[in-house]
């Protein structure tokens, strides 16, 4: 299956929620002044938001005005590329990759972080990596168990401190112990944490020092992981963690439900943060990396 | 806590609440922003079209046009059907016929169901009862595991086995529930997607061989649009009793409270407020609605101050504030006491907006490191400085701020905040020598400020 197929087929299970009234507003027919209001509706009810719906949609009115559009199958490829456009990244430079590479995996509550971690650990280590996981949620109990569990199911190497210890040092041993062993990919899980409670985040930004005081220029990655079902906590989550310490992206998780990538229009448009993998089911290899057009694409199907 | 959500509605409702007369264009502004304050606050569209069509109706109606104060009037009229919205009573358990209640609790993956399984059984305990924990999720690793650990916490009793399935775990749970005369029974199931007809499946056989006294559906308070789909399928496929709103201590403006409860009509039970194991509250949608209206949420409030505070402390301290004669010192009393009591910033969401409380107080963040320094500022300061604060000049800031290892600036804050709370005193002061103040307090227990 190629990648395009892959995502369809992870869309098509929910094909009843915002695709597909999305499509059947957007499908033949002409625009009347109907049509623009509903397609606000349309928008928000897929968690896009307000503020970027109502300035997307008034973009959409002045250039479909200016083009003189008036059937929606014209209108509805200006739309795909409106999306797109603000879904795509821009492509960075590629970094000469230093070794051992550490991605830290950050978030709220629930949103995914430890299943999204061993998902990150089996992606590498199809590719051929020596990858070791850092169980650096020392808070939740039992979640150094459920990555244990994990680690074991995808082969490899476990770095894990007792219930309670302080995350900043287990990731300074992590860190030793990569250095030593030739890892090439350390993936950190912490502890779900909300972003308005000030001494978590505290507690973030420590981790990050202590991690960038023992391997220069790391963690090389920061991640958000945000659950697909949030709405427009979303970009506050984003906006805070952003603050604790900076961010290099979101991995999306739980795409498979009926909560549709509106929320990734919205945070892309608000803030300078790409989506890099999305997450579509409890399988490791429900990890895929995130790819604007081919998601707009199987979106506007 | 709905803090977003508040502060739009409010600024809204104060426009309107001056005027003397209303014209339908009035209440169509007003209307609108109500409908963007909603939706932005992730309030199901579909939700807030009813909504806004039921406040229409009744604003531009006789109700108003017809009554002295209209702009007051609608904003009474927002506040009853918010309530309406969030449910008229208080959420209760059922009661079971006979033998142990059982309570089933289902969700999404990560609304977290284990953490409020706990949590509800430390409820219970606290008021007598002898919960048994049981773990039915055998398929996300280590999630027994987990609610064994917080049981052994809380001393509750555990019962899992992994070699099971989920129905035949809960059907042994219940049975071993009955001859240990543990009650109630708390069903702790996997998470799940509502549209994995297999999964919910399962939920449906469990809850044919158990008959649970009430099913519980755990929503995360974070959740978008999509609340409603989730709800109203479990609710669909196996029959929900109540709900229970979890992570509500974040930011998170809240939509999906009003969202559920309106698509599945059924009640919100408790409210999961932060991650320690005693973070679990009854649901009252009065207090909610005030609460969201900025009006404060006294109630709550009161009896969280009554557990925390000592009642004579509490009366002199009231005195001293009437009389004026707030130093530095019950400053810090105060905020050692504030603190059992929760974070300040819970504190001062629950206060009505109306007390006059300085934007800046509000914002003033409490956490462990500015408190301890907050502690130390006045720690260094002289007994007269405390009592009269306004004797600090340069020289003694720089003292202050030596002495406690802070800067002038640190204690500057502190000293402006605090001229900021005197004021703030001294305002309610002289609302009391007016008799308003009781009249406030009045209207305050009956949940309203207008």
């Amino acid at each position: 299956m190629n990648k395009l197929e892959t995502f369809k087929s992870s869309l098509a299970r929910s094909k009843s929620g915002f695709i597909e009234r999305l499509n059947f507003l957007i499908r033949g027919g002409d625009i009347d002044a109907d049509f623009y209001e509903q397609l606000e509706e349309i928008l928000i009810s897929g968690d896009v938001g307000v503020h970027t719906t109502l300035n997307l949609v008034s973009e959409l009115k002045n250039e479909a005005a200016a083009k003189k559009i008036t059937d929606r199958q014209t209108f509805r490829s200006l739309l795909a590329d409106k999306i797109t456009a603000i879904l795509i990244a821009p492509s960075q430079p590629a970094e000469p990759e230093t070794i051992p590479q550490l991605i830290l995996l950050v978030g709220v509550n629930g949103s995914g972080k430890t299943t999204t971690a061993a998902k990150l650990a089996g992606y590498y280590k199809a590719m051929g990596k020596k990858v070791m996981l850092v169980a650096g949620d020392t808070f939740r109990a039992a979640a150094i168990e459920q990555l244990e569990i994990w680690s074991e199911r995808v082969g490899v190497e476990l770095i894990r401190q007792h219930s309670g210890s302080d995350p900043s040092a287990l990731f300074f041993d992590a860190v030793n112990a990569a250095k030593a062993r030739g890892t090439e990919v350390i993936i950190g899980d912490t502890a779900g944490r909300l972003h308005n409670k000030y001494n978590l985040m505290e507690e973030l930004n420590k981790i990050y020092r202590v991690i960038g005081r023992n391997l220069p220029g790391a963690p090389h990655q920061v991640i958000l992981v945000v659950d697909a079902t949030t709405g427009q906590n979303a970009i506050s989550q984003a906006k805070k963690f952003n603050e604790a310490l900076p961010l290099s992206g979101l991995i999306l998780t739980k795409l498979d439900g009926t909560a549709r990538g509106g929320i990734v229009v919205a945070i892309r448009a608000l803030l300078d943060l790409p989506v890099l993998f999305v997450g579509t089911g409890e399988m490791i290899e429900d990890l895929a990396p995130f790819d604007a057009e081919t998601f707009t694409t199987a979106l506007l199907d | 806590m709905f803090s977003g959500l508040a502060e739009k509605l409010q600024s809204t409702l104060r426009q309107l609440r001056g005027k003397g007369k209303l014209s339908e264009k009035d209440v169509d502004a007003a209307m609108r922003e109500i409908r963007l304050a909603l939706l932005e606050a992730d309030v199901n569209f579909k939700v807030v079209k009813d909504f806004i069509t039921a406040i229409r109706e009744r604003a531009v109606g006789h109700e108003v046009m017809g009554s002295l104060t209209p702009g007051q009037q609608v904003v009474k009229i927002v506040n009853e059907e918010l309530t309406k919205l969030m449910g008229d009573k208080a959420g209760v358990l059922s009661a079971a016929r006979k033998g142990p209640q059982v309570i089933m609790l289902v969700g999404l993956q990560g609304s977290g169901k284990t953490s409020t399984a706990a949590k509800l059984a430390a409820f219970l305990q606290r008021s007598g009862k002898k919960p048994l924990l049981v773990a039915a999720d055998i398929y996300r690793p280590g999630a027994a595991r987990q609610l064994e650990i917080l049981s052994e916490k809380i001393g509750a009793a555990f019962y899992g086995n992994l070699a099971d399935n989920p129905t035949q775990i809960c059907r042994a749970g219940a049975a071993w529930a009955e001859k240990e005369s543990f009650d109630p029974v708390i069903l702790d199931t996997a998470g799940r997607l509502h549209l994995d007809r297999q999964m919910m499946d399962e939920l449906v056989a469990i809850k044919k061989t158990v008959s649970p006294t009430d099913v519980l559906l755990v929503v995360d308070a974070m959740t978008g649009q999509d609340a409603v789909n989730a709800a109203s399928a479990f609710n669909e496929a196996v029959g929900i009793s109540g709900i229970i709103l979890t992570k509500l201590d974040g930011d998170t403006r809240g939509g999906a409270a009003l969202s559920v409860r309106a698509v599945t009509g059924c009640p919100i039970k408790f409210i999961g407020v932060g991650e320690k194991i005693d973070q679990l509250e009854p649901f009252y949608p009065d207090r909610m609605a005030s609460r969201i209206l900025g009006m404060g949420d006294m109630l709550s409030l009161i009896e969280k101050a009554e557990a925390a505070v000592d009642r004579s402390k509490a009366r002199e301290l009231e005195q001293k504030l009437l009389r004026q004669q707030f130093t530095l010192d019950d400053f810090k009393d105060q905020l050692v006491q504030l603190r059992s009591i929760g974070s300040l910033e819970d504190i001062l969401n629950m206060l009505p907006e109306g007390t006059g409380i300085p934007k800046e107080m509000r914002q003033m963040s409490l956490n462990e490191t500015n408190f301890k320094r907050i502690e130390a500022i006045i720690g260094s300061m002289t007994k007269k400085e405390k009592i009269d604060p306004s004797i600090i000049n340069g020289s003694r800031r720089r003292r202050i701020a030596m002495g406690s290892g802070t800067n002038v600036q640190e204690v500057n804050r502190l000293l402006n905040q605090f001229a900021q709370m005197q004021k703030m005193f001294k305002q309610m002061g002289s609302l009391e020598q007016k008799g308003q103040f009781k009249k406030l307090k009045k209207k305050m227990k009956k949940g309203f400020l207008f």
